[in-house]
């Protein structure tokens, strides 16, 4: 009896087996999405008749005895932020709508589709990815699978709610301060930000481009590792995309925790959350070993640069739009975009110098320890509307705050895999295990012994 | 940085002219209370000593 949500990497095999055909697959997803988009909102765009000719494709290259690639006929969404071929990149604003459909797929999408995936659509994100919510004032809330009355966090949140839900087994996110770690946690799904400049961005709608990261949401350990793997390797499209030659995680994946230092983050990342959210932290790193605490210096700094840059960088890029349509932005995003533009350019400055100090600091951590544990969210998802947050008793403001444990850490490009903490009759959420840039493998590593040994899993909630 | 708490009310009118970005007065109110958002977050950025030989990293290697 197959599994009746199996991963991309057993999918793949069923396929390429002959057991299933990619078109019945696909159409199963093409149906499911069909069935639980109107109560999720996760999809913006669905290339029904696109995906249905390029699972044909995969099925006659089967039928011919060619290889299909390690993704034959595994649907797959992508952040609406993506180019798509012949369709529009809202980037989940109105603004956009009106632009020409882009005219080639973002490099990301080309390497997923030349492993045999097969992309069925786009997925709803916050307005240019200013956000942690997904509840996007022209297109609707994005609608939380563990429950629909709770928002999937953000921006990606259409990216891991389709994840989480089993419409796909695998979507393509941005994190720029925790818009891939947040959603995944909030929707109990493995969420991957690798290190800053390892993934191409080329052909996907900027934010912020001295913190933009692209990665996979996915509902095990070794789909993440597979699609990164994948989508490895320099592209002279992207100007930041690393030179580094391409370092296979998936091969390291069965190599365990032996010999690795690994510590929990103290101070900043052991406080300003809920309770249960700190003792799931610490029940993990008993798991794995771990005894030796961190403390990662001038995080709450290093969070406050982050905001300082993504605000004045963000702006900038819009400030054309600002200038001629400020009533076409989302509400949620207009006033911070337009305050945003009048930053002074030595707050700007001095947050930029401030990041290279930061990262000597954090690199001289990693000469002491291999991974580092942390919070991935303050608390579960909160309910779709819900503007406060009591954080160690004190009412703030939610929306900035969902990212409080994310921000300083993608500030400084490290790479990051969020792991689901599934707790029966509760809400998941989520466990950042971080690694030295470049170590994408050991996060995975440790990633992929706690889900052999059942700590960690993305099952598929009962939809209703 | 000024450590007294300022009204910003001006600096985003004057800003805002300076940069070219007319602000609708139904977002005004708003546009500022943002602002005063960051300038608080921006003193945390700004009160920190660094070194002269400290730069921004012109491609960001991690």
């Amino acid at each position: 009896m197959p599994e009746l949500y199996p991963d991309a990497t057993s999918l793949a095999q069923s396929i390429r087996n002959g057991e299933v055909t990619a078109k019945a697959v696909v159409a199963a997803a093409l149906a499911r999405i069909a069935e639980h988009n109107p109560s999720l909102n996760c999809f913006t765009t669905v290339l029904a008749e696109q995906a249905m000719g390029d699972a044909d494709t995969v099925d006659q290259a089967i039928a011919a005895g060619h290889n299909p690639g390690p993704l034959a006929g595994v649907p797959f969404g992508v952040k609406d932020l993506f180019d798509i071929a012949g369709v529009r990149t809202l980037a989940g604003s109105k603004i956009n709508a009106t632009r020409s459909p882009a005219a080639q797929d973002a490099t990301l999408i080309q390497r997923l589709k030349q492993a045999g995936a097969v992309l069925v659509g786009a997925q709803l994100m916050d307005e240019y990815a200013y956000g942690f919510v997904t509840e996007n004032s022209h297109y609707g809330p994005c609608r939380n699978p563990h429950d629909l009355n709770r928002m999937t966090g953000g921006s990606s949140g259409g990216s891991a709610a389709s994840v989480a839900a089993g419409l796909v087994p695998l979507a393509l996110g941005s994190d720029t301060n925790g818009s891939i770690r947040v959603p995944s946690a909030l929707c109990g799904i493995f969420g991957l930000k690798p290190t800053f400049g390892r993934l191409s961005r080329a052909r996907t709608y900027p934010f912020v481009a001295s913190l933009d990261h692209l990665g996979p949401f996915t509902r095990s350990v070794r789909d993440s590792a597979l699609a990164f793997d994948l989508m490895q390797g320099p592209d002279p499209a992207d100007p930041a995309c690393t030179q580094r030659p391409a370092q296979l995680c998936l091969p390291e994946l069965s190599k365990g925790i032996d010999g690795l230092r690994i510590a929990i983050a103290d101070e900043y990342f052991a406080t300003n959350a809920e309770p249960d959210i700190l003792t799931a932290v610490e029940h993990l790193g008993q798991a794995l070993g771990a005894t030796q605490r961190v403390t990662i210096p001038e995080a709450k700094r290093a969070r406050a640069a982050a905001f300082i840059i993504t605000a004045s960088e963000g702006s900038h890029l819009h400030l054309d739009d600002l200038r001629k349509t400020p009533q076409d932005f989302d509400t949620a995003t207009r006033d911070r975009f337009l305050a945003g533009a009048l930053i002074p350019a030595t707050w700007y400055l001095q947050a930029q110098r401030f990041r290279a100090w930061y990262r000597d600091r954090v690199r001289e951590l990693f000469q002491q320890v291999d991974i580092i544990l942390a919070p991935t969210v303050p608390c579960p998802a909160p309910l779709i509307g819900q503007t406060t947050l009591k954080l160690d008793g004190v009412e703030t403001l939610l929306r900035p705050n969902i990212g409080l444990f994310t921000q300083p850490l993608s500030f400084i490009g490290l790479p990051i895999v969020n792991v689901p903490i599934q707790r029966p009759g509760q809400l998941p959420i989520g466990m950042q295990i971080i690694a030295a840039p470049y170590q994408e493998a050991l996060a995975l590593r440790v990633a992929a012994y706690l889900e052999s040994q059942g700590l960690v899993a993305a099952p598929v909630p009962t939809l209703p | 940085m000024n450590q007294e708490p300022m009204d910003y009310t001006t600096y985003v009118e004057q800003a805002a002219a300076v940069v070219g970005l007319p602000i609708p007065p139904e977002y005004h109110q708003s546009v500022v209370e943002n602002f005063e958002r960051i300038a608080a977050i921006a003193q945390l950025v700004m009160e920190f000593p660094l070194d002269d030989d400290v730069e921004i990293a012109p491609v960001f290697e991690p």
